[in-house]
């Protein structure tokens, strides 16, 4: 890895990088040896700097007439040259580098390649770093055939959640004769805590652009719609904007880069419900219908838009496309798991110190991502759970915490990889209530075509109401459990056949708190109101004052040294008193 | 806008980098501004900069924007890169910070270590 930055190349890093290509020819190295030019590692006044993996040993201020020596004892006798081992500055008052924090350090950005580095509104500024040359080299060397054989080969699977084979979906729709096709891009993003998909429309919108024109091609597509949630205006003046340019310079319309080969994009913009990131709903919705989804068979691939093949990927899955065309399955492949491959995306959100988004390898521990790119628990709190996938997905509790974040081992929690949402959750939070509010979403949101998602999520939020109401009743665990799984069994689509997975999994990994709530009408976490008594634990007591501080309604009776009371006559149950108290001592 | 061929392709991409290369910009001022730092008042840093600059009479200051750098939580964030320099993320800015980082960064060449927090690209590969 030869660092390419302005301060290196000003320091001669592309004659270093020269001078060891003809040096490892020279030795017949050139196999074993692959020379990778990166970004700045921020380390400039010690340039050319340069790294080499597997042993991950640091060079700096290399100069071509150094690279014989270098390449003779490195490479060939295997030795470290200490002459150009990188020595920690002395000075700590420097500004640390990409390798010094933890939320940069594990983060690899593929669908987020431009991230920061490209004004999203500038088309040249997408060229200039790689843009539209793999569609250039899809529309001119390649064929329908060899595009999907690259895409089933680097392994992507579909980023919008379900995880389902890029290349082989294409394949099937490639398959079906029609002269009429269309691409299509899922960007209804909805699950709660999830904006991946906004970012990459906001910061790098002819990513997705290029993805869909080389999927086109894939398919013979000549015509396509980018469906985006209206409550995306950023992302939806810059996708227009993307288009219109795009088309300006011939990467877009009639006669792609001189190809011949044709392709017209237009926006759709859907009003915000979530059951149109359904595909069948999605499609329903562009057609002018009402959002409801259809049964499967026929798949899109066969009867899609207008009865016509379709394909729909999500924002993020076209993203990743260009550079899997550009630099080969096998580059692609080389970062994942056995059977998910490449990085993902995800949007951190909930009790971390860092909110944000970040990609990261498939296969990073659960516990990097939370602790080391997350930057732990705020205020020093215990982590509890994450809920991964949105409403339908589940959640993973602390137990789990070394779980390999892939397709597979998500899966087998019980949670879904889904589309990226990460909602992290500390000890304040309850989990029975958690399950309410992602209820409360599914109920809202269900389209109410089928039975089972209509009344059989309603029917689910009206126990859970109850229990966190402290009227839980006996057997209502065993009712959840039955009912879950009947709704998942028979609904319709994907939103009713996952949206009792967050009940199914905090009854799993969290039922002694279910069964407090019921049999002991007790609310660990001293969230649902009615369960909660609002008196000061003596033993606990610490007589800070900090809830006298916080009472907004006189309620609290605190002098120094004493242990506070709350007046049940005052009180309003605002639980400002329990937000405000660092030892849990209220109940 | 006349049509592109490949070669249109390569051209703009070497065009683009020889410009900055040559272009006669000693730094460039990245504000990040997807709907996070927007949000958090990506708008009013670039108003402060766009002050700053016109006050400065500098001319080899290119100002331009990007979206979300990640961090969402410290936005509004910038990234300054000087000539031969790494590029220096700054987070968490009001308009009296990044008056400092402007004449201390920006004009006379010296980061701003307490404001700044990292160095670097990201990596890419």
């Amino acid at each position: 890895m030869i660092c390419a930055g302005t301060g290196c190349v000003a320091n001669g890093s592309l004659k270093v990088k020269d001078a060891l290509e003809t040096e490892l020819i020279k030795r017949n190295l050139q196999k074993e040896v692959k020379i990778v030019l990166t970004g700045c590692n921020g380390f400039c006044a010690k340039g050319p700097v340069m790294v080499v993996y597997p042993e991950d040993i640091f060079y700096q201020l290399v100069k071509p007439e150094d690279v014989p020596h270098l390449v003779e004892e490195h490479f060939i006798k295997g030795r470290p040259v200490q002459k150009f081992l990188y020595t920690p500055p002395a000075d700590k008052n420097t500004i640390p580098v990409m390798n010094d924090i933890p939320f940069f350090k594990h983060q690899v950005l593929r669908a987020l390649r431009n991230r920061s580095l490209i004004d999203a509104e500038k088309i040249e500024e997408y060229i200039a770093r790689d843009g539209y040359m793999a569609a250039a080299k899809a529309l001119t060397e390649m064929t329908p055939e060899q595009i999907v054989v690259e895409m089933k080969k680097s392994g992507l699977r579909g980023r919008g959640g379900a995880g389902f084979l890029t290349g082989l979906k294409w394949e099937l729709c490639a398959r079906v004769s029609g002269d009429i096709k269309y691409i299509l891009c899922n960007g209804d993003e909805g699950d709660p805590g999830a904006f991946m998909d906004r970012s990459v429309m906001e910061a790098d919108p002819h990513s997705v652009l290029e993805g869909m024109i080389i999927a086109a091609k894939a398919i013979n597509a000549h015509y396509g719609y980018i469906y985006v949630r209206a409550e995306y205006p950023l992302a939806v003046q810059r996708l227009q904007l993307a288009i219109e340019s795009a088309k300006d310079h011939g990467l877009l319309g009639k006669d792609i880069l001189g190809t011949g080969f044709d392709l017209d994009l237009e926006i759709y913009q859907g009003a915000g419900a979530f059951v149109c990131g359904e595909e069948t709903a999605l499609m329903a919705s562009i057609e002018g219908k009402r959002g409801m989804p259809r049964a499967k068979p026929p798949f899109p691939a066969v009867k899609g838009l207008w009865q016509r093949p379709s394909v729909l990927n999500n924002v993020e899955t076209f993203a990743n496309i260009p550079p899997i065309i550009l630099h080969g399955a096998d580059w692609y492949a080389s970062l994942g798991t056995e059977k998910s491959k490449g990085t993902k995306v995800f949007a951190l959100s909930g009790a971390l110190n860092n909110i944000g988004l970040v990609e990261v390898p498939m296969g990073t521990p659960l516990k990097t991502i939370i602790y080391d790119i997350g930057g732990g628990i705020k205020n020093n709190r215990k982590f509890k759970a994450v809920q991964m996938g949105g409403p339908s997905g589940g959640c993973i509790p602390g137990s789990l915490i070394d779980t390999p974040v892939d397709f597979e081992n998500i899966n087998k929690t019980g949670a879904i990889m889904g589309s990226g949402g990460m909602v992290v959750m500390d000890e304040t939070t309850c989990m029975p209530a958690m399950a309410k509010f992602f209820l409360e979403f599914t109920e809202d949101e269900s389209c109410g075509k089928c039975v089972p998602c209509r009344i059989g999520n309603k029917t689910l939020l009206t126990i859970l109401q109850r229990i966190t109401n402290g009227e839980g009743r006996e057997g209502d665990i065993e009712l959840l459990l039955d009912l879950s799984q009947q709704i998942k069994d028979t609904s319709l689509c994907g939103l009713g056949q996952t949206s009792p997975n967050p009940v199914l999994t905090t009854i799993k990994y969290f039922r002694d708190e279910y069964e407090a709530h019921i049999k002991e009408h007790r609310c660990p976490a001293r969230v649902c109101t009615p369960l909660v008594k609002f008196v000061v634990d003596q033993s606990k007591c610490k007589k800070c004052g900090q809830c006298f501080k916080a009472c907004p309604a006189g309620a609290l009776k605190w002098e120094k040294g004493q242990v506070a009371y709350i007046d049940p006559e005052k009180c309003t149950k605002c639980k400002s008193c329990i937000k405000a108290c660092r030892f849990w001592s209220i109940d | 806008m006349a049509k592109l061929t490949i070669a249109d392709l390569k051209k703009i991409k070497e065009d683009y980098h020889q410009g900055l290369r040559e272009g006669g910009f000693r730094v460039k001022i990245t504000v990040h501004m997807g709907t996070c730092g927007i949000a958090a008042g990506a708008r009013g840093i670039m108003n402060t900069i766009m002050e700053e600059l016109a006050k400065s009479n500098l001319k080899d200051v290119a100002i331009t924007t990007s979206g979300c750098a990640g961090l969402c939580s410290q936005e509004p964030m910038t990234t300054i890169e000087t000539t031969g320099q790494p590029p220096i993320k700054y987070t968490a800015l009001t308009e009296e910070k990044m008056r400092k980082i402007f004449a201390e960064h920006v004009v006379a060449g010296r980061p701003v270590t307490e404001y700044a927090l990292v160095a670097g690209h990201e990596t890419t590969y």
